[in-house]
Parts: C-alpha cells; sequence; structure tokens
C-alpha cells in the first residue's frame, strides 16, 4: 500500500460518535426485545417454562407448525430454483415481468394474502363453492394455512438463488452439455455445488417466515385452539388470555429458530466468502 | 436421488432445437413449473378478490372505502409508515456506513442482529415491543418519566414498522457503500473538502439510489404491516387502527365485500410500489454498469 490516505469520517472522534450511536440504536432496538423475550419466558421459573412448553395445546401448535413448513419448504423449493434457473439461464419475452411477479407477496400485506385465498376457496369462491360440493374444505382448516403459508413463502429460495445465478454465467454448465453431460448430470455436478449455500439459506429463510408466518395464517385458520392454531398464533391466544409468561415460553420458541436463523445465515455468508477451496476437498459435509 | 443417467434420450433433440444460445436444457420444464406456480399460487387467487369487488356497484365500493373510519386508517397508516421508512432510511445508512466503514468489537454480531426482525414472527416482535413499551415495561417506564407515551397510541406503530422493516435501508445500501471506489474520495480530501462536503459532494450522489430503494422497500413493507402492530397499537378505532387491521376487522363482521373493496384499494397501492420499485432498480442498475 502507498501513503496512508485519510478518508471521510476517519477522525477518531468521528467514528467514535457513529460507532457509539449504531450500537446504541442497535441494542435498543434489537438486542434488548431479544432479551426481553427469553427474560419473560423464565420470569416464573425454569419449571414454569417447561410446563407451558409442555402444554397440551402448545404442543400441538408446536407440530402444526412444523408440519405446514414440512410442506412448504419442499414446494418453495422446486418451484424457486425452477424459476431462478429459467431467469437466469434463458432469455425469453416477459423474463423482466416474471422476476416482479414473484415479488408480490414481499409487497402485498398478510391480511390481504389471507383475504385473497379466503376468497377463491371460502364457502363463497367459485374455487371453494365447487369443492363444497365434494365436501372439501380447504380454508379454516390445516390446508388453508399451508396455501397461505405457500404464497407468503414463495419468493425466498428464487430471490436468493436469481443474484447468485445471474452473476455465476451459464459457461461451466454450456460447457458440461457440450461435453455429453445430462441436463439433470450438469444440474447435479455443476451448478448444484455452486448454488448450494444460496440454496441452503433460502430454505432457512422459507423455513423461518413458514413457522413464523401471522397475518395471512390467522385469516384462513379460524383459530381453533388443538385443530388449527399454528404456534404465532397460540402466542396470540394466550397473550390475550393474559397468560403473558405463557405466551412468552411459546415466544421463546420461536425467537430460537431466529436465532438459529440468524446463525446459519452468518455461516452460509462466511462459507460464500472463502476463497474457492481446491478440488481435493471433497468429502465434507 | 438415482443413478446419473447415461442414455441422454430426448434431450440431445431439444437442446439443439432452439437458438444457438439455448445450450442449456430444461428451459421447457422450469418455465412450465414456474408458470405453473405463479399462475396458481399468486394470480389464480387475484380472480376471487376481483369477483368478490366486481360484485359491488360504484356507489356501494365508494361508500365502502370512505367511510370516516377506514379513511383515517388510511391516513395513520401512511403516516406512521413514512415516518418509520424515514427513519430507517437515516439509521440504516449510519448503520451500513458504521458496518463498512468501520472496524469495532461486536461487528459480526451486529451485522448478524440486523437480520433479527426479518427472522422473528411479527407476532413475537408485537408482544415483545407492546411489553417493553408498555407503561410498567423498561422503556415505558423511563418514556413515562419524560412524558412520552408509546404504546397504544400511533407512536406504537411507527416503532412496530421501523422494527420490522430496519433491514431494507441497511441491506441496500451496505453493496454499494462496499462497491465504492476510494479514488474520487481521497482526491477530493486530500484537495482539503472538508468531509462533510465530501459526503454530500462525492459519496451520497452514489449512495442516494439504494437510499431511497430501501426506504421504498421499507414504507412498501409497513403499510402492509400487521402482526407486530396490533398488539401495541390498542386498535383504536380513529386513532390507532391500521388498514390491514380495518380489513381484518371487517372480516370478523362477516362483511367479506367490505373487506375486499379495501383490500382491493391497497393491493392497488403495493402492487404500483412493486412494479415501480423494480423500473426505478432497473433503471438504476443499468445507470450502474453503463458506466
Amino acid at each position: 500500500m502507498a501513503a496512508k490516505h485519510h478518508r471521510v469520517g476517519d477522525q477518531p472522534w468521528v467514528r467514535r460518535i457513529l460507532v457509539g450511536l449504531a450500537l446504541s440504536i442497535t441494542v435498543i432496538l434489537l438486542v434488548i426485545p431479544l432479551v426481553v423475550i427469553f427474560y419473560q419466558a423464565l420470569s416464573a421459573g425454569w419449571s414454569t417454562f417447561t410446563s407451558n412448553v409442555l402444554d397440551e395445546y402448545t404442543l400441538h401448535a408446536i407440530g402444526l407448525t412444523l408440519f405446514v413448513a414440512l410442506l412448504t419448504v419442499p414446494l418453495n423449493l422446486v418451484f424457486g430454483t425452477a424459476l431462478a434457473w429459467s431467469v437466469t439461464r434463458f432469455r425469453f419475452p416477459g423474463r423482466k415481468l416474471l422476476t416482479t411477479l414473484i415479488d408480490i407477496p414481499f409487497a402485498v400485506s398478510p391480511v390481504v394474502a389471507g383475504l385473497l385465498y379466503l376468497l377463491l376457496y371460502g364457502r363463497n369462491g367459485w374455487v371453494g363453492s365447487w369443492l363444497g360440493q365434494y365436501d372439501i374444505q380447504l380454508m379454516f382448516s390445516w390446508p388453508g394455512i399451508v396455501m397461505v403459508t405457500v404464497f407468503v413463502t414463495s419468493p425466498f429460495v428464487a430471490r436468493e438463488l436469481i443474484p447468485l445465478m445471474q452473476q455465476q454465467g451459464s459457461e461451466e454448465e454450456e460447457a458440461g452439455v457440450v461435453l455429453g453431460a445430462s441436463g439433470w448430470r450438469v444440474f447435479r455436478k455443476i451448478t448444484l455445488p455452486n448454488i448450494k449455500w444460496a440454496l441452503i439459506y433460502g430454505v432457512i429463510l422459507t423455513n423461518a417466515r413458514a413457522m413464523g408466518e401471522f397475518g395471512a395464517v390467522s385469516v384462513v385458520s379460524g383459530n381453533i385452539r388443538g385443530q388449527t392454531n399454528t404456534l404465532p398464533l397460540h402466542v396470540e391466544l394466550l397473550y390475550q388470555d393474559y397468560n403473558i409468561v405463557g405466551a412468552f415460553a411459546a415466544a421463546s420458541l420461536l425467537a430460537g429458530i431466529a436465532i438459529l436463523t440468524l446463525i446459519a445465515k452468518a455461516f452460509v455468508e462466511w462459507r460464500q466468502s472463502r476463497p474457492e477451496q481446491p478440488a481435493p476437498e471433497r468429502g465434507g459435509v | 436421488m438415482s443413478a446419473p443417467s447415461q442414455a441422454a434420450g430426448a434431450a440431445p433433440v431439444r437442446r439443439f432445437a432452439g437458438r444457438s444460445k439455448r445450450v442449456l436444457p430444461g428451459f421447457g420444464l422450469s418455465l412450465g413449473i414456474s408458470l405453473f406456480f405463479v399462475s396458481l399460487v399468486l394470480l389464480l387467487p387475484l380472480t376471487g378478490l376481483v369477483m368478490e369487488t366486481a360484485g359491488m356497484t360504484w356507489d356501494q365500493f365508494w361508500f365502502t372505502v370512505t367511510d370516516p373510519r377506514v379513511v383515517e386508517s388510511y391516513k395513520v397508516t401512511l403516516w406512521t409508515a413514512l415516518a418509520a421508512s424515514l427513519f430507517n432510511g437515516a439509521f440504516g445508512l449510519l448503520l451500513a456506513w458504521v458496518l463498512v466503514r468501520y472496524d469495532f468489537p461486536g461487528k459480526r454480531l451486529v451485522d448478524a442482529v440486523v437480520d433479527l426482525p426479518f427472522a422473528l414472527p411479527t407476532a413475537v416482535a408485537g408482544i415483545t415491543l407492546a411489553t417493553l413499551f408498555a407503561t410498567n415495561g423498561w422503556y415505558g417506564q423511563m418514556l413515562e418519566k419524560i412524558g412520552v407515551e408509546v404504546a397504544f397510541t400511533p407512536l406504537g406503530i411507527v416503532v412496530a414498522m421501523a422494527f420490522t422493516s430496519i433491514p431494507f435501508v441497511v441491506r441496500t445500501v451496505q453493496p454499494v457503500l462496499e462497491e465504492l471506489s476510494p479514488a474520487d474520495e481521497e482526491a477530493a480530501v486530500s484537495l482539503g473538502a472538508s468531509d462533510l462536503r465530501v459526503f454530500r459532494k462525492v459519496i451520497f450522489p452514489s449512495l442516494w439510489p439504494a437510499v431511497v430503494t430501501g426506504i421504498a422497500l421499507s414504507f412498501t413493507r409497513s403499510l402492509g404491516e400487521f402482526g407486530a402492530i396490533i398488539f401495541i397499537a390498542g386498535n383504536t378505532p380513529y386513532v390507532s387502527e391500521v388498514t390491514s387491521l380495518m380489513i381484518f376487522v371487517r372480516l370478523q363482521e362477516y362483511d367479506y365485500a367490505a373487506a375486499s373493496a379495501i383490500a382491493s384499494l391497497m393491493l392497488l397501492v403495493s402492487l404500483c410500489l412493486l412494479f415501480a420499485i423494480h423500473l426505478w432498480q432497473g433503471r438504476y442498475l443499468r445507470r450502474l454498469e453503463g458506466r
């Protein structure tokens, strides 16, 4: 490096003020709220906490939440990957429009999202009334919850993959195809290793949101305790019952998932930022 | 899952059938899945709303969406969302600057915790903020001494909206700030310009499109926010009721038509914002690449 250059904000006092300010706001707005969740959950002691978590309705809510995530994540994994492949590997009319359309769930209010599904698949909707003739009811039961969750979480995988796949280009894959590999083989051997970490992160985000969605699910669930109550809805129910400690016990489970999500993100970013490993390192993970 | 297929089968035919550009296979399959999914999951549900709203006369529609209580909810939602996203514009810029430019203990932790609002379910954020800002909560007690009430007031809505959309500005500004070449900045500084002037004249011109994008994303998200708000807002009609809650209230009254009318208006605004942001990003990205 040549002579040390002076850049904007290099002075120690500017630096100290800015870092101090940023740190204080971060602690006030982000760190303390996170701490409060666990503080409140444990405020009546460990035994209360465990009995709150092991409560029959809480356990049911946990089960339903896991079930919904288990159905939602694979669906959106396939969709997100297919979408990213089609928009980054090919040029076709409407490509830009398609990438805008998949952001709709990010822009639309969760309540509106729930309402859209309620109107279509509810008893008076044109699809819902037709299904009703066959005694199929999707709304106010778990299929409805899964459907709105798929809607709300659909952009995450695609959003993670598109910038990365655009940046990486398709030369390697084209070379593979020219050398005679089948499409599926090219995807598995070339594309997948390149996008692995972004894909994992997309899945983690999808999962976090699928487990945490509130507004949309609350519109279509019907909030039946022990039946259609997901964990976030259960948190609301307990809170409105003035069972604050119970509500925070359930909330702390969701906060735990959020913390795992943040750790996973940091790990994925760390893996991505590492320089390319030479070929021999194969066996790992 | 299965063993790698040796026989390429029909693939080669399709592979070379298209234009020379289309060397890679899977165009039909991937686009097929995408279009099917987008139509079924994202677009088909819109028809329900269109039909429900089309069933109303214009007068009914107008009467519903201009109901004084609903109009008041638009006003509250708009100004609180604006306040929250402007706060995030300033705080996000500060955080991005500090994270890119300085090294300090705990930097990685701060960088990680910035994404908390996206990872934490909104209902959890809602009850947490409500508890903190309640008059007997940690923050509420302190604020009460200086006469500021947050819980059960529109200010609580601003807090909830600001919390849930913190990451937007940070994450849009951060990469731009990282890519910024130091040459112009150093030249200006060595020529004796003051830091504030260099920031305004050299740095901010490359930064502001990203800041605006972040604020717009934050604003869009705040307009539709529901879970975090309802716990802290108090939901007093005419005072602290947001539009998404208004839709929810109409639904609970089984007034699907009214809920749909308000929702269609909200959806229209969200979609316009979405397209505007995408157009803006497209133009802005082209300008960056065109340099």
